[in-house]
């Protein structure tokens, strides 16, 4: 049954229209509001790749109803940097080699973020572990950890300012 | 490699710098459009139906119900294929839809082009299928035998190869044996299979948007199927979320061109995860026995060995793997004497084909395990074992093919054995319980784990064998200071894209090279598979970009009066290398100009294996060394990987990240076959299609790596760079299951590795 209802990503309120109330907030996202950074792997939570964050918390968009998240904060991949520019983990991401196919990226980008707003200086255990919701099958991960690490380091050492 | 057209190299971004990727900043900010990221207004989505029974009659199948869901706007099966109805990559024997006989799981049926993923979702529900269910051939072992009627018309046997070396009455003081089982690998890329196809008006052709490893091997079989001239059919390569293999054989190609054939619309195929589990190939499950025979002190004698691979319903390249298998019997070792049997069968388990390793990584596990065993019988150690039949250049092989590359073997294993073990503690630094085999959420107790070391060593074909001319294209141009290229190699991630930079950079100190959209209006690149792109590809780069070069430099000769071949790039300048006063920029000197070359890059022909396996059959080879730490709590039968350790012969590290990448990732690939990734079957039906059932290695799983690259540049390689892809996940699954064993003292033979094999 086709229905209205409005949601509020990246800091706008998007109409969504004619859409099935059974839609993911991963297909709403995607094939309704034309953002298309968000991915999907495994339609079932396993891999990370869809991730967003809801109100602040990091989210498996195929998991969840997209009509149950009207009235709360999404944000996608398009909407963690501002246009045109990248941020410290995007950026780290790429120069440590960290990306190869670059599906799971962008979910490894919202996951590395949040990661690193709950914990300021991560161990390499911590960094695995908060990141093992977000499988990556090109890289075997070894870039992956040496970017977040990078990033951790630059921030304290630039005494909490981001890029 | 020594380039007299090129003086110095100071400026960045040439060929051994590690520079990053040019789709890097779109990929990591979501921009980057993968196979699936092709919304076109209008466009209809189609979904497949799939056989639920491994092996049935069709007795009917009536699609009439689903015509009355509103929304549906084309239902299509094997009557509706207007060309050829089967393809293959070597033999066409795989039906685009079932019509008689489905022969495995999943087999397509029928598809349906709709407005909505749901009602494609309603469409297949409602469509009617009666079957008469057939006995399922399971084991490939009844295939062999022959004790099962045919399942299909080109019988159960894809192909039986022997190897027949030497004297097969050879033997000596000691002789080990053993038999090894292999499960079922997928590829598990993450970016599942989707396509867009737009028609052409009228439906005189066809353009397809798909992500593939093989552009022009796709555009034979699609164009064949559908009926069509090669040149209605164009394909363009959609971002790539990872491959493996697993894109090498068709699945979405044809059933999404007919649908947009058929409705003259636009339509998009899009498989969730278990769909692709059962619409793409996978790693052939193995049976193999090898008995060694050697000297007292652990010179191999003879090899005799056996191998079974299932390849499933249809043929796909199972009779390539079969031969690589077979004829990687003895791995990187001297042998002489060699009697090899192997077959590779058809069953009504799902179809294999091609995943990183090809045929390899079954013959390494086999092998490594044998080689322990003769190390334990000869009282030497893993390292000794291994460095005292370690082989070299000009060492023939039980082919009888004499190995003319670089053979850095010994080198590989005594650098891997000089890398630092792992500086942590049985159970790890601390007491944190994420440490421990099976992390937090087991129960590991600390004081029961036994640490073990293992080793494992491979040698890898390169390229294409048997006598394939798999030769790539490639077209270079230059204007106004700009190198274009143009190639048909699909990027799957492996970072071709960045090589191909560095090439034309280096060659025509240009900073800026512009890379043309990969479809097939050029000529093939063959695969991006058999880690063979950096050299084929590569090669067709680098003789594109020379032939330009030689224009300019004749351009240039002509403006000063000069000999061309004194002339050089030096940095972003064309220099006189006689008087280094003269010098113009290669912008200044290509102002107005435009250079354009193509270049297709062979290698040397092969040919095929004689009935007893004798033949000049590989291209190349490259080899590697891992060792493995691993901590085992034998109780609960959990693993944790501690550290592995390589060396790998690379030939030249064109771009020393993406090598480490490659490494990195083929090891994580080879780890989650050791211990946790299994395809699980029964009765010809997969039982976890899906990534809670299926376990891939998480950021936890994965362990440091330490790497030694070995850059001996091999004079055959149009880089001096071998292929880099594939060995990191070969020999690193029987170092990991020699730690284990070394760990618990279990005669552990079957990969995966279970809990239950460990601990009961």
């Amino acid at each position: 049954m086709a229905e209205f209802y409005s949601l509020r990503v990246n800091g706008v309120d998007r109409e969504v229209v004619d859409a099935q109330l059974g839609e993911s907030l991963l297909f709403v996202l995607r094939e309704r509001l034309g953002l298309l950074g968000t991915k999907g792997a495994c339609e079932q939570g396993e891999c990370g790749s869809c991730s967003v964050l809801v109100d602040g918390e990091l989210v498996c968009a195929c998991l969840v109803l997209a009509a149950a998240q009207s009235g709360r904060d999404i944000v996608s991949i398009e909407g963690i940097a501002p246009a045109g520019v990248s941020t410290d983990v995007q950026q780290a991401f790429v120069d440590a080699g960290a990306v190869q196919c670059g599906f799971c990226t962008p979910g490894l980008v919202m996951a590395a973020h949040s990661l690193l707003e709950r914990i300021v200086d991560p161990t390499d255990t911590e960094i695995r572990e908060e990141l093992s919701g977000n499988i990556c099958r090109c890289t075997g991960y070894g870039r992956l950890v040496e970017a977040v690490a990078n990033v951790a380091k630059t921030r304290i050492a630039l005494g909490g300012n981001r890029g | 490699m020594a380039d007299s057209g090129v003086a110095t190299r100071q400026r960045p971004g040439r060929i051994g710098d590690s520079v990053v990727r040019p789709d890097g900043r779109e990929k990591v900010r979501g921009e980057f459009r993968f196979s699936s990221d092709l919304p076109v207004e209008g466009a209809l989505w189609g979904a497949t139906l799939r056989s639920v029974h491994p092996h049935a009659r069709i007795k009917r199948l009536d699609v009439t119900p689903a015509w009355k869901i509103p929304g549906v706007e084309a239902i299509i099966t094997a009557d509706d294929v207007p060309g050829k109805s089967t393809y293959g990559l070597i033999f066409a024997d795989q039906p685009v839809f079932a019509s008689e006989v489905v022969r495995y799981v999943g087999e397509p049926l029928a598809a349906v082009a709709a407005d909505h993923p749901e009602t494609c979702r309603k469409a297949l529900e409602a469509i009617i299928v009666e079957y008469e269910l057939l006995d399922p051939l399971t084991d490939p072992e009844r295939a062999v035998d022959g004790s099962h009627p045919p399942i299909h018309p080109d019988g159960n046997v894809i192909r039986h190869q022997r190897v027949l070396c030497g004297d097969p009455d050879a033997t000596g003081p000691v002789v080990v044996e053993g038999f090894y089982e292999m499960g079922m690998q997928d590829q598990a890329f993450l970016g599942l299979e989707a396509a867009l196809a737009l028609p052409d008006p009228g439906g005189a052709g066809v353009e397809l948007h798909v992500a593939t490893q093989a552009m022009h091997e796709d555009l034979h079989q699609i164009a064949a199927c559908l009926g069509l001239p090669e040149d209605k059919v164009r394909l363009i390569l959609a971002g790539v979320g990872g491959a493996f293999g697993g894109r090498e054989d068709l699945s979405l190609q044809v059933h999404t061109c007919l649908l947009a054939l058929r409705t003259g619309r636009p339509v998009r195929v899009h498989y969730g995860r278990e769909e692709s589990f059962l619409g793409h190939i996978h790693r052939h499950p193995a049976r193999m026995w090898m008995r060694h025979h050697a000297t007292a002190d652990g010179r191999i004698i003879k090899i005799e060995a056996r191998f079974v691979l299932d390849g499933g319903a249809y043929a796909s390249t199972s009779s390539a793997v079969l031969v690589n298998a077979v004829t990687h019997t003895q791995g990187p070792y001297v042998c002489e004497n060699a009697v090899v049997d192997g077959w590779s069968v058809r069953t009504n388990n799902p179809p294999c084909g091609a995943m990183r390793g090809f045929g390899v990584v079954q013959a390494c596990f086999a092998h490594e395990g044998q080689m322990d065993k003769l190390a334990a019988a000869c009282g030497l150690s893993a390292v000794e074992i291994r460095l005292r039949n370690a082989m070299r250049t000009g060492d023939r092989l039980i082919t009888g093919q004499v190995v003319e590359n670089v053979a850095p073997v010994e080198r590989c294993i005594r650098e891997t054995d000089a890398l630092p073990l792992p500086d942590e503690p049985i159970g790890g630094f601390g007491d944190d319980p994420m440490r421990l085999p099976g992390g937090a959420g087991l129960t590991a107790d600390r004081g029961h784990i036994r640490r073990g070391i293992g080793w494992g060593v491979a040698i890898k074909n390169m390229m294409y064998s048997e006598g394939f001319d798999d030769y790539s294209t490639a077209r270079c141009s230059l204007a106004d200071g700009v190198a274009t290229l143009k190639f048909a190699t699909a990027e799957v991630g492996q970072g071709f894209v960045t090589i191909a930079q560095q090439i034309a950079r280096t060659l025509l100190g240009v900073d800026d090279v512009q890379l043309d959209r990969i479809d097939t209006t050029i000529g093939s690149a063959g695969s991006t598979s058999a880690s063979r792109q950096t050299w084929m590809s590569g090669g067709a780069v680098d003789m594109a970009c020379r032939r330009v070069r030689e224009r300019l430099f004749e351009h240039v000769g002509r403006m000063w009066s000069v000999d061309p071949i004194r002339l050089v790039v030096d940095g972003d300048s064309v220099v006189d290398s006689s008087d280094s006063s003269r010098r113009i920029s290669v912008a200044d000197a290509t102002a107005g100009q435009r250079f354009e070359e193509t270049a297709e890059y062979h290698h040397p022909p092969t040919e095929p294996l004689d009935e007893n396996g004798q033949g000049d059959c590989h291209t190349a080879f490259a080899f590697v060394a891992h060792r493995a730490v691993v901590d085992v709590d034998p109780e609960l039968g959990l693993v944790k990987v501690i550290q592995v350790a390589t060396a790998q012969d690379i030939g030249v590290a064109l771009n020393p990240l993406s090598v480490v990448g490659q490494l990195e990732g083929g090891i994580a690939q080879g780890l989650g076959l050791a211990v946790m990734e299994e395809i699980v079957m029964q009765d010809g039906k997969i039982r976890n299609p899906s990534f809670t059932d299926y376990l891939l290695p998480t950021f936890l799983d994965m362990p440091p790596v330490v790497a030694s690259l070995i850059e001996e540049p091999d004079p055959r390689a149009p880089l001096g760079a071998k292929g880099i892809g594939e060995p990191p996940c070969i020999s690193v699954t029987p170092a990991i299951v020699a730690a284990i064993r070394d760990a618990i003292g279990k005669d552990l033979s079957r990969v995966p590795v279970r809990p239950q094999d460990i601990c009961l």
